[in-house]
C-alpha cells in the first residue's frame, strides 16, 4: 500500500508540475510529431518557438506518441482536442488513419494542417511540404551519381514498407534515373528507421554486392546507421553513404570519410513555417485553398496547388565545407 | 474421516485465486485497484480543467476499448496456463482480409463477418498447435504474430485499403447514445459476459482448474485441450472483433496497424490481477485495469505529458501492482 500511495504521490507531483507549466495565453498551437526524442522534430520544436516569440501570444505544445504509430498518434490528437488546442500541425505517422479524428478536430473550430509527412486532403486544411518531391528524389540520387562518374552500384536503405515520404521519394528517384547512366539501383531495402535493423540491412547490402559504390538513405535513422556500418566493415572509401541526414549525427560520418554529402532541409525552418501557417489560418487572415499564397515570415510565402499543399524550400547539401557551421544546430 | 483428512480436502479445494485466506485478500486486491482507478480520476480532474468533460471522457474510453475487448478472452487464456502473443497480428490479418472483401464490393455485413471468421480461423490455427502438436503457447504465437502480420505485409506492402463504406464506420466512429460510443457497449457486454462465464459456469471452473494443476484437472474429467482449444478460438474472435472496431475508427487498413498491441493487452490482463503463472484472476479486476489505463493515459495525455513518461508511469504501475501481494504476503508471514 505504501509503495503504491508513494507512487501515486509522485504521479501527483508530477502532473502538478506540468499543470503548473501551462498557462493561459492568447493562441495554443499542438505541433505533433511522429515520434518523440527524434533529433528532426527537436529541432523543429525549436523552429516553432522562434515562431512563437516572434508572433506573440503564442503558446506551442510540442507533443507526440512514444512509438510511430497511427494508433498512438490518435491518443494524442484525441487529447488536444479535449484541451480545446486553437491549432493542430502534425506530422503523420499515416496518411489516412488519421483523418477521421483530424476531421473531429475541425469539426470543433481547431485549425488543422500537416507538414513533413501529410495527411489525406480531406484530414487537413493545408500540408506543407519541406521541399518538392521531385527534387528530393532528383537530390538523392544525385549526390550518389556526383561521386561515380564512372557509374555504378547503388543501393536503397529506406525506412520502413509504410514510410509515406520515403515511398514517393524513391518513386521520385527512379523517375530521373534515366539521367544518371552507368548508375544502377541494385537493391532496395529497410530498416524500420530503427538504429539496429538499419545497420544490419546495411551490412547485408555490402556482403550481398561486394561491388557496392554507394548506399543511399533517406532517414535520417538509416543513414546514420549505414555510415556506421561502412566504418565498422573498413568499406570507407569504397561504399559512400549519402541521402538525407541531421547535420549533428552525420559530422562523424563526413569527418571519417564514410559519407561525402548529404542533404537535409532545415527542420528549424520547417517547425518555424508549420507553426506560422497555423498561426495565420487559425487567425483567419489567410484561408487555405487551391491558389492561396500563405505567409510564413521570414520563410517567404507558400502557395498551395489544386490539392491544398505546397513547397517550402529546396533541400540543402551538407558536406565537409559547412558541417562544421551546422552540426551544432541540429 | 479423520482431521488430517478434511485438511487435505480443503487445501485440494481449487481456489479461485492463488493467495489464502480467499476472502479477504480478495476484496482488498479488487478494491485496491478501485481505489487507484477513483485516485487517478480525482487527480486528473484537479490537474487538467479538461477532464471532467463527458465528451473528452468519451473520446478517452477509445483508449482501452478495443485492447480490453481481447484482454478479457486473453485472461481466461492466461487463467489457464496458456498465452497467446500473436492478438495484434491476428487484428493486422483480419483488417487485411476485410480490405479484401471491401474492395471486392461487398458491403458491411460480409466486412464484418470476414473480420471475425478470420480471427476464429486464426485462433484455431494457434488452437490446433498448441492442443494437438502439445507445441508450448508463447512459442506458437511468437511464430505465428510474424506469419499473421507478415501475410498482411505481403498482402498490401506499403498500400492501404480505404474506402470502407459509411455505416461500417459505426462500429469505431458511432453513438448508441449521447456520449456513449459503440465500442464501450460492446465492452460492458463483453464484460458482462466473460464475467457470467468465468465465475458462474462449469466451464469457468474448468479453467481455473487447468491453469491451476492441468493433470489433476484431467483426472477429474475436464477435457483440457477442448477447453484450452475453445479458449484461443475465443481469443481470435476477439482480436476480429477488435480489428472491426479498429478498421472502423481508422477507416483504413495499414498492415502496420496495432503493431505492439500484444503487450498493451497483456499489461491489462497482469495489471487486472490475473497471475501470468495461470489459475488465478477475474474479470472485474480486468475491466478495473481496462479503466485505470485509459484514465492514466488520457489524463497524462491532457497535461501533454510526452509518451516516454506515460510508459514509465504504466510500467511502475504494473510492477507496484504485482509486487505488492507479495511484499504484502511476507509482511503477514513476519
Amino acid at each position: 500500500m505504501k509503495k503504491l500511495s508513494k507512487l501515486l504521490t509522485t504521479a501527483a507531483i508530477a502532473t502538478g508540475l506540468f499543470a503548473g507549466a501551462a498557462s493561459a495565453e492568447d493562441m495554443r498551437i499542438a505541433l505533433v510529431v511522429k515520434a518523440l526524442g527524434i533529433g528532426f522534430f527537436e529541432a523543429a520544436a525549436k523552429g516553432a518557438e522562434e515562431a512563437a516569440s516572434e508572433l506573440g501570444g503564442v503558446e506551442i505544445i510540442y507533443t507526440g506518441p512514444t512509438d510511430t504509430t497511427a494508433e498512438g498518434q490518435i491518443e494524442v490528437i484525441n487529447s488536444l482536442i479535449a484541451q480545446n488546442v486553437d491549432a493542430i500541425a502534425v506530422s503523420a505517422n499515416d496518411t489516412d488513419a488519421l483523418v477521421p479524428t483530424l476531421k473531429k478536430a475541425m469539426q470543433r473550430g481547431i485549425t488543422v494542417i500537416s507538414w513533413d509527412s501529410g495527411v489525406a486532403e480531406d484530414g487537413r486544411q493545408m500540408h506543407l511540404n519541406p521541399s518538392s518531391n521531385p527534387l528530393i528524389g532528383n537530390m538523392i540520387i544525385k549526390l550518389a551519381a556526383d561521386e561515380l562518374p564512372e557509374g555504378g552500384e547503388v543501393a536503397v536503405l529506406s525506412a520502413t514498407t509504410t514510410s509515406t515520404n520515403q515511398n514517393i521519394w524513391i518513386e521520385e528517384m527512379n523517375k530521373v534515373m534515366g539521367n544518371y547512366p552507368g548508375v544502377e539501383v541494385v537493391a532496395t531495402v529497410y530498416g524500420d528507421d530503427l538504429a539496429d535493423k538499419s545497420y544490419r540491412e546495411a551490412t547485408g547490402l555490402m556482403q550481398s554486392y561486394p561491388d557496392l559504390d554507394a548506399i543511399i538513405a533517406p532517414t535520417s535513422v538509416g543513414i546514420v546507421a549505414a555510415a556506421q556500418a561502412v566504418v565498422d566493415a573498413g568499406k570507407v572509401g569504397q561504399v559512400n553513404v549519402t541521402g538525407l541526414g541531421l547535420p549533428s549525427e552525420m559530422a562523424g560520418a563526413i569527418e571519417s570519410g564514410a559519407s561525402k554529402s548529404f542533404a537535409i532541409w532545415n527542420p528549424i525552418d520547417l517547425g518555424y513555417s508549420a507553426t506560422m501557417i497555423a498561426y495565420h489560418l487559425s487567425k483567419g487572415d489567410a484561408v487555405a485553398e487551391p491558389g492561396a499564397s500563405i505567409p510564413m515570415g521570414r520563410m517567404g510565402e507558400v502557395t498551395l496547388d489544386e490539392t491544398n499543399s505546397g513547397a517550402m524550400a529546396d533541400p540543402f547539401v551538407y558536406d565537409a565545407s559547412n558541417i562544421a557551421d551546422f552540426k551544432d544546430i541540429f | 474421516m479423520s482431521l488430517a483428512e478434511t485438511q487435505q480436502t480443503t487445501a485440494r479445494h481449487i481456489p479461485d485465486r492463488l493467495t489464502t485466506p480467499l476472502a479477504r485478500t480478495l476484496k482488498s486486491w479488487e478494491s485496491l485497484l478501485l481505489l487507484v482507478a477513483i485516485g487517478i480520476f480525482i487527480l486528473n480532474s484537479f490537474a487538467s480543467p479538461y477532464f471532467l468533460n463527458a465528451w473528452n471522457l468519451s473520446d478517452a474510453t477509445f483508449n482501452f476499448t478495443e485492447k480490453a475487448m481481447i484482454a478479457f478472452a486473453m485472461a481466461l487464456l492466461i487463467i489457464s496456463g496458456e498465452i497467446d502473443l500473436s492478438v495484434a497480428s491476428i487484428i493486422a490479418l483480419a483488417s487485411t482480409a476485410m480490405g479484401l472483401v471491401m474492395q471486392a464490393g461487398f458491403g458491411t455485413p460480409a466486412i464484418v463477418a470476414t473480420g471475425l471468421v478470420t480471427g476464429l480461423l486464426c485462433g484455431a490455427f494457434n488452437g490446433v498447435l498448441v492442443t494437438r502438436l502439445g507445441l508450448p503457447s508463447i512459442v506458437v504465437t511468437i511464430g505465428t504474430m510474424s506469419l499473421f502480420r507478415g501475410i498482411s505485409y505481403i498482402v498490401l506492402g506499403d498500400g492501404a485499403f480505404r474506402g470502407y463504406p459509411s455505416d461500417f464506420a459505426w462500429f469505431g466512429q458511432g453513438y448508441v447514445f449521447w456520449v456513449i460510443t459503440v465500442e464501450l457497449t460492446i465492452f460492458a457486454i463483453l464484460a458482462v459476459i466473460y464475467g457470467i462465464v468465468l465465475h458462474k459456469t462449469n466451464f469457468g471452473r474448468a479453467v481455473y482448474a487447468i491453469g491451476n494443476n492441468a493433470t489433476a484437472a484431467t483426472f477429474s474429467g475436464i477435457r483440457v485441450e477442448r477447453v484450452k482449444f475453445i479458449l484461443f478460438l475465443l481469443t481470435g474472435l476477439m482480436s476480429g472483433l477488435a480489428s472491426v472496431c479498429l478498421t472502423s475508427r481508422l477507416g483504413s487498413t495499414r498492415p502496420s496497424i496495432a503493431s505492439g498491441m500484444e503487450l498493451e493487452v497483456v499489461t491489462m490482463v497482469v495489471l487486472g490481477g490475473v497471475s501470468i503463472l495461470g489459475g488465478s484472476g477475474s474479470i472485474p479486476g480486468v475491466v478495473i485495469a481496462a479503466f485505470v489505463m485509459g484514465l492514466v493515459t488520457f489524463g497524462l495525455g491532457l497535461l501533454n505529458v510526452p509518451g516516454i513518461v506515460m510508459s514509465i508511469v504504466v510500467g511502475a504501475l504494473l510492477i507496484g501492482v504485482i509486487a505488492l501481494p507479495r511484499i504484502y504476503q511476507n509482511l503477514r508471514r513476519k
